[in-house]
């Protein structure tokens, strides 16, 4: 019977039928080249040949987000296990489900320090939710399993498959998935009945409310934000999202705040200072959205509502913590609430409204125009209104445009917003689209980028022609790695110490280079005709959208600061904004 | 802070490769205190581990610990026995003293007195294999340095709740 058993090889792209897997993203290399044989004999899954390992993770990344399936990534030993290393700290910070395989020198050469060998369980263990090294091929189906149910159940997370050489060609038991149980990873989903009616007891006597939600829900599913919404609306309450939560709740909701944070939006980020009920859901309390914590929303009790007990009392100690999915949780408090046929108290409420309609009316997002130059705000606000009605995704890099992207592109649905927030990752934008149009091969994906980060991946344009991947790069051009610069202004003197984007590439002639259209808009009646192009052409594209090199990103906590401490406007700007503290903060 | 206090966990793991490296990774990484830790196989059908951890820090630290080690995958169980209910803790220690004459003999008397075993003895030294509290180890210990201590090696804490309950 031995030789009909199925290898090591074999049972990966088994298992990995078996966990409905039809796509991965990998590189190969010697230590993985039996999976490799195996893919090349068979055509259930399909491979997307990547650029580099870094890449591969961000593309599953990308995919996972979109479409909530768990991401999956092929990389060899040593130095393909290290690039990856970087995507996978992405995804653990940012709880995203990836599966990553990695080759491994054989079992019997492993500590000899041999060729393309490196200690990747060690050097991926503070980086993934759990790796495994596999040296038992009858293990192997098993492992697999059990791996899928750890990356996608509790919070998400990535976790590594270690695969020594050996074990891909060995000879091994294939285990079916529904026959694997894992022994002690159950996370609890469905919340404390007594909780959530003790939320709903708080939610009553609220006067000035405010619901604060985060990734959480996105990773919940589709049917949480549904139930947010509905609970949102039912009592009438103001919503604010984080950065990784945008798309949770309507943007062009009435009750949406917007982002809250660093640089989310004025109103958001005094209701979460002056609120006295403070519903966090599937949020974590992260230093760029409580600013100063020791000045953080002082008059509020606090429920948080959160998968990972960890997350509970980490930054912020809360009055109510309920452990469970958000969507389940989201779903029990809108049932008690219905059930008790539950009233807000309308008078308070309507005064808090009053009270958030004159912080509104500051418009803080507000910025110059004017028809000399491109501002990046007036640029993604034509992109906006250029992509509304259409099935759009929306990946970015990380800086100044990033937060312009999610001030000013607006999300009615999850999923369709994909970003580095807890790491923020440079060079995530570019594969994470190349993802995302993987899964969604009809849909319009844009990166959002920087002409500093894109730099970072920029060789995954090679993986946009080679699947015909109609990717749109829309790049705020600054000529300043725009973040870094605002910081050295606001902190520095002015003194823009290695911030200037010198000698960089021509990005009409660089896409040109890859099979791709180039288009560059520098004046601002350009831009229109630039991004309708940039929309129809059914081909990758980068866009050179030539902005105003000095805008600076607002509203902004400073560091150090409290929520109701923003600077609105370059005008707003104290030179004593800054602290000594918030000086060494990041 | 001064509401920072002194706290024996009690963890139970798959033992299985690099399970230690996670929890001591979790404490180096996340910049939390060990004091002392202890592992060994305590089912060897089921293989579990068992890791007691003394470590210390405010409140919200050691709840943070706590669920931190609880949310690593190969952990079973993680208890406070700090915090839930009395247990009881000891430590053993191997002490190697040096000396002749006075000194050698003043050595043998308080080891008589703190209940100290000679394990091991030359005509210049002994080796005295203690068991206590962490308390009682340091007062032995210090007693030992001006006679001749030379060597010190500890198991740190091992810890168990009282009474009929189980982890």
């Amino acid at each position: 019977m031995t030789d009909q058993q199925p290898n090591g090889a074999e049972i990966v792209i088994k298992a990995l039928v078996d966990q409905g897997v039809d796509v991965i993203f990998g590189y190969p290399g010697g230590a993985v080249l039996p999976v490799y044989d195996a893919l090349f004999k068979q055509n259930r899954v399909r491979h997307i040949l990547v650029r580099h390992e870094q890449a591969a993770v961000h593309a599953a990344e990308g995919y996972a987000r979109s479409t909530g399936k768990v991401g999956v990534v092929l990389v060899t030993s040593g130095p393909g296990a290290t690039n990856a290393v970087t995507g996978l700290t992405d995804a653990l910070m940012d709880s995203i489900p990836i599966i990553c395989f990695t080759g491994q020198v054989p079992t019997h050469l492993i500590g000899n320090d041999a060729f393309q060998e490196a200690d990747t369980t060690g050097i991926t263990r503070p980086c993934t939710k759990h790796n495994y090294l596999v040296k038992d091929v009858n293990q192997l189906a098993r492992t697999i399993h059990e791996a899928f149910h750890v990356a996608r159940s509790g919070r998400p997370g990535p976790v590594v498959i270690d695969l020594p050489k050996d074990v891909q060609f060995a000879p091994g038991t294939y285990v079916a998935r529904e026959d694997v149980v894992h022994r002690t990873y159950r996370p609890q989903t469905e919340p404390d009945p007594k909780a959530v009616a003790a939320a709903v007891d708080m939610l009553e006597q609220a006067k000035r409310p405010v619901f604060y939600v985060g990734g959480g829900v996105i990773n919940s599913g589709p049917e949480a934000s549904k139930a947010l919404t509905e609970l949102v609306r039912t009592t009438g309450y103001p919503c604010t999202m984080t950065l990784m939560g945008l798309g949770a709740y309507p943007a062009s909701d009435p009750q949406s705040l917007g982002m809250l944070g660093m640089h989310g939006s004025y109103e958001a980020n005094l209701v979460m200072h002056g609120c006295d009920l403070m519903v966090a859901v599937g949020s974590r309390f992260d230093d760029r959205v409580t600013g100063n914590l020791t000045k953080f929303s002082p008059g509020s009790r606090k429920i948080h509502i959160d998968i990972d007990p960890s997350s509970i009392n980490k930054n912020v100690r809360v009055d109510l913590p309920i452990i469970g999915d958000a969507g389940a949780t989201i779903a029990a408090i809108l049932a008690e609430w219905k059930r008790r046929k539950a009233k807000p108290d309308r008078v308070a409420l309507k005064a808090w409204w009053k009270q958030i309609e004159e912080w509104r009316a500051r418009d803080c997002f507000r910025y110059e125009a004017t028809d000399r130059v491109i501002k990046p705000q007036y640029a993604l606000e034509r992109l906006y209104a250029a992509t509304r009605g259409r099935e759009t995704f929306i990946t970015t890099e990380v800086g100044q445009h990033q937060m312009w992207a999610a001030q000013f592109l607006k999300f009615e649905q999850p999923n369709r917003w994909m970003t580095s927030g807890g790491l923020g990752t440079m060079g995530y934008g570019l594969p994470a689209a190349m993802g995302v149009q993987i899964a969604h091969p009809d849909a319009l994906v844009i990166d959002v980028a920087g002409e500093a980060s894109i730099l970072m991946n920029i060789q995954e344009m090679s993986t946009l022609a080679q699947y015909r991947l109609p990717v749109k790069i829309f790049i705020l051009n600054n000529q300043w790695m725009g973040m870094v610069r605002q910081w050295q202004e606001l902190l520095h003197g002015a003194r823009y110490s290695e911030s200037y984007s010198d000698s960089l590439p021509d990005f009409v002639k660089l896409a040109e280079a890859f099979g791709a259209v180039g288009l560059r808009a520098t004046k601002v009646d350009e831009l229109d005709a630039v991004i309708k192009e940039m929309i129809e052409t059914p081909r990758p594209v980068i866009v050179d959208c030539c902005v105003d090199q000095k805008e600076n990103c607002f509203p902004m906590i400073p560091s150090g600061a409290a929520h109701n401490e923003m600077l609105l406007g370059p005008g707003d700007r104290r030179e004593s904004s800054v602290s000594d503290e918030g000086m060494v903060l990041v | 802070m001064s509401d920072i206090r002194r706290h024996t966990i009690a963890v139970l793991v798959d033992n299985e490769p690099g399970v230690l490296a996670r929890v001591i990774g979790l404490f180096s990484g996340r910049g939390y205190n060990i004091e002392s830790l202890t592992v060994a196989e305590v089912d060897p059908e089921v293989h579990l581990s068992r890791i007691t951890v003394v470590t210390s820090g405010t409140p919200m630290i050691i709840e943070q610990i706590k669920a931190q080690l609880d949310r690593l995958v190969p952990v079973h169980a993680v208890r406070d026995l700090t915090l839930e209910g009395k247990s009881v803790e000891r430590e053993l220690a191997l002490i190697k003293v040096a000396g002749t004459g006075d000194k050698r003999i003043e050595s043998l008397r308080l080891a008589d007195i703190f209940r100290a075993r000679v394990i091991d003895s030359t005509i210049e030294s002994f080796v005295f294999e203690m068991t206590g509290s962490t308390e009682k180890l340091d007062a032995f210990i210090g007693l030992m340095r001006p006679l001749g201590l030379v060597d010190v090696s500890r198991t740190g804490v091992v810890a168990i709740s009282r009474g009929a309950q189980a982890l």
